[in-house]
């Protein structure tokens, strides 16, 4: 692929900015806000029809497997805290995703880079002796969980930024490697038998929500939850507030400019890469330490590809990647709450045709409203 | 064991590679990403084993999987061509779409989230793996065949030529009269029947639909699609790189003496090296991934 022409894989994801006067700046922000949230809007729609569809094929009634659906995640404490509990791992690998598109980098390794920042912590996990506080082992747990996503997520950045190999490329093939990997350290070394995961940890596991709302009682949101907000505001911060963040959007818009600018194209690629690893590493806590307290191989799967369609929705930004993430928590929770009627997998049907949704309207948004825009200044 | 049995062997493993990478050559010619092989394998193995299952008549379900995988092409030509989408999203979202769909038609037809029923297929089962039971399995052909046929087309028709030019420049093509987006639905089309004949293959072959059964093997045809620098030759060649490797992997199961996973490992590990240009520089097509012709 053409690695000399970075612009190429643009997702014309990102909002463009403000391009008018003053004096039209907050007409051009309603456009702007339009063209971000129009498209997800569509796509809902889109999905309502085809699920509608695949609910009467089954010969059951639409209203009441939607009502089930709503009635089984957001209807009682136990079914939203397991939709707490996904959406947690959906933000991180949302944001991992979300940063690079803001970029112009596509990762479509964070289900790689979300299982070594899980297997990085247990490692971690494994090494300390038992019965510390967890607050004193956090720390610890960040930086192997962000460590081992980073690293993950620096070979294509690096690749991408030494020899211009293409990052989508790299990071599909780096999935397979990684998970092979981390497939082989586990079996071969760590694994308690006739199992495929690792011993437990006996040190830090992180407290649950159920600890503190008893109604909660068997879901599995955790203290990851609160990590995955901060995660988000940090980023929003980062994004949009920092020089560094304000580069690294120029590279995602316009690289050629931003290079003349004096921005390092180069180094702002493998940062970004690098960041976007270590955001999805984090995810891991979700499962090894807030959940079952070991490292289980596939506890990662279908989590990356869910993040890209999570930053799709969420336009790339840090607020409406947590409200995507609970979206298709809602979705993937709701498909086990509906099982009775329908089979689960129509909730995989729809979620692909979300994303396929977003994705071929984006530009069509784009070209009608700036159709529109043409014809009323004329 | 012998030489003829293992070449037997990776021949069998290798076919679908062969069937799928063909397809990757030409849409990557034609400048569209081939990360939707996975997706029209495995919906190209759903249908020929649907079909075969109701009709009885493999040759019907191999025809099933061909129109299953075109479908599929279809979805993605359309997004990426005329709705000008991402095409690694829009790619992404067809192979998510063929995962749940066969998922879903798997309990709608057969009721069951993990099978379907065994069907019958070209070769009769306990005829053995050798070359004698191969050769009577007319996908096995289409396997050998396809790699002279994709360079034949590429390099010595017309449409081949065309295909060509979209893939480096659109819009110098379109300047001498090629109808770009004609020429991209084709290949697209085309890369969708040769991938759904690779899934029928390995349906037809295990005589049942698994949940999620092709199970990487797209990536890999695409990853040969790269490693062989975008050629039919080489990227044959590739395939059976990949499949030899398969085959001496599952030959040395249990004797512990080499990882599965490291040879699992193996085809994506080298098409990272490839495309890094520590081995010979990987020069793709110039308007691979582009969505609008300039």
């Amino acid at each position: 692929m053409s690695a000399t022409d970075p612009t190429m894989m643009r997702v014309g994801d990102v909002p463009s900015p403000a391009e008018a006067s003053p004096a039209s700046d907050r007409a051009s922000r309603r456009a702007a806000l339009e063209e971000a949230v129009l498209p997800p809007v569509v796509a809902l729609l889109v999905a309502a029809v085809v699920g509608d569809l695949l609910i009467l094929s089954f010969g059951q009634s639409p209203g009441a497997v939607y009502r089930l659906l709503l009635e089984g995640t957001w209807g009682n404490a136990y079914g939203f805290g397991q939709v707490l509990y996904k959406a947690t791992t959906l933000v991180f690998t949302g944001l991992a995703v979300g940063v690079g598109l803001r970029a112009g980098l596509f990762n479509i390794g964070a289900e790689s880079q979300l299982a070594a920042g899980g297997f990085c912590a247990a490692l971690a996990g494994l090494a300390l002796p038992s019965g510390l506080p967890w607050l004193v082992c956090l720390p610890l747990y960040l930086v192997a969980a962000a460590a081992g996503g980073g690293v993950v997520g620096a070979i294509p950045g690096v690749l991408k930024a030494r020899f211009g190999a293409h990052e989508v490329i790299v990071t599909i093939m780096l999935n397979f490697v990684v998970l092979a990997l981390l497939g082989y350290l586990t079996s071969a070394h760590l694994h308690v038998p006739e199992t495929l995961h690792t011993p437990p940890i006996r040190s830090g596991a992180l407290p649950r929500v159920a600890g503190v709302l008893p109604a909660f009682h068997g879901s599995a949101a955790n203290a990851t939850l609160v990590l995955a907000i901060v995660t988000a505001a940090a980023l929003g911060w980062l994004l949009f507030r920092t020089r560094r963040g304000f580069e690294l959007r120029a590279v995602g818009l316009q690289p050629r400019a931003a290079e003349y600018a004096g921005v390092s194209v180069a180094r702002i690629t493998w940062q970004a890469l690098t960041l976007s690893g270590a955001i999805a590493g984090l995810g891991g806590l979700n499962f090894v330490l807030g959940y079952k307290q070991y490292y289980e191989e596939g506890f990662a799967t279908g989590a990356g590809f869910l993040g890209i369609a999570v930053a799709l929705v969420g336009r790339s930004h840090p607020f409406g990647i947590t409200v995507a993430a609970l979206l298709f928590a809602t979705l993937s929770q709701g498909g086990l709450a509906v099982n009775a009627l329908v089979p689960k997998q129509m909730v995989d049907v729809l979620q692909a045709v979300v994303i396929l949704a977003v994705a071929t309207s984006v530009p069509e948004v784009r070209r009608l409203l700036r159709g529109a825009t043409r014809s009323a200044e004329r | 064991m012998s030489v003829l049995a293992y070449l037997a062997a990776t021949l069998r493993i290798a076919v679908p590679y062969l069937l799928a990478a063909a397809g990757g050559v030409i849409t990557e010619r034609a400048g569209l990403i081939g990360l939707t092989l996975e997706g029209y394998m495995l919906g190209g193995a759903f249908c020929a084993v649907w079909a075969t299952f109701v009709t009885g008549s493999p040759w019907i379900g191999a025809g099933a999987a061909v129109v299953g995988g075109a479908a599929l092409a279809l979805l993605y030509a359309v997004s990426s061509i005329r709705f000008r989408a991402d095409q690694v999203v829009v790619g992404i979202a067809i192979n998510l779409l063929a995962i749940g769909l066969t998922r879903f038609l798997l309990r709608l037809f057969f009721d069951s989230s993990s099978n379907s029923p065994r069907v019958g297929g070209f070769v009769v089962q306990g005829s053995g793996t050798g070359f004698g039971a191969l050769m009577t399995n007319p996908l096995v052909w289409a396997g050998v065949l396809v790699v002279p046929g994709a360079a034949w087309l590429l390099y010595r028709t017309p449409f081949g030529l065309r295909v060509r030019a979209v893939g480096e420049h659109p819009a110098a093509a379109a300047s001498v009269g090629v109808a770009v987006a004609r020429v991209r639905y084709l290949a697209v089309a085309l890369s969708g029947v040769l991938a759904g004949l690779g899934g029928a293959y390995l349906a037809l072959d295990q005589h049942q639909f698994t949940d999620g059964m092709t199970a990487g093997r797209g990536f890999i045809a695409l990853a040969a699609t790269i490693f062989g620098r975008w050629d039919p030759a080489r990227v044959a060649l590739a395939c059976l790189l990949f499949a030899a490797a398969e085959t001496l992997q599952i030959r040395l199961q249990g004797t512990q003496a080499l990882p599965s996973q490291l040879v699992e490992m193996l085809p994506y590990l080298l098409t990272i090296v490839a495309l890094a240009g520590l081995v010979g520089r990987a020069v793709a097509p110039a308007a691979l991934g582009k969505t609008t012709i300039e």
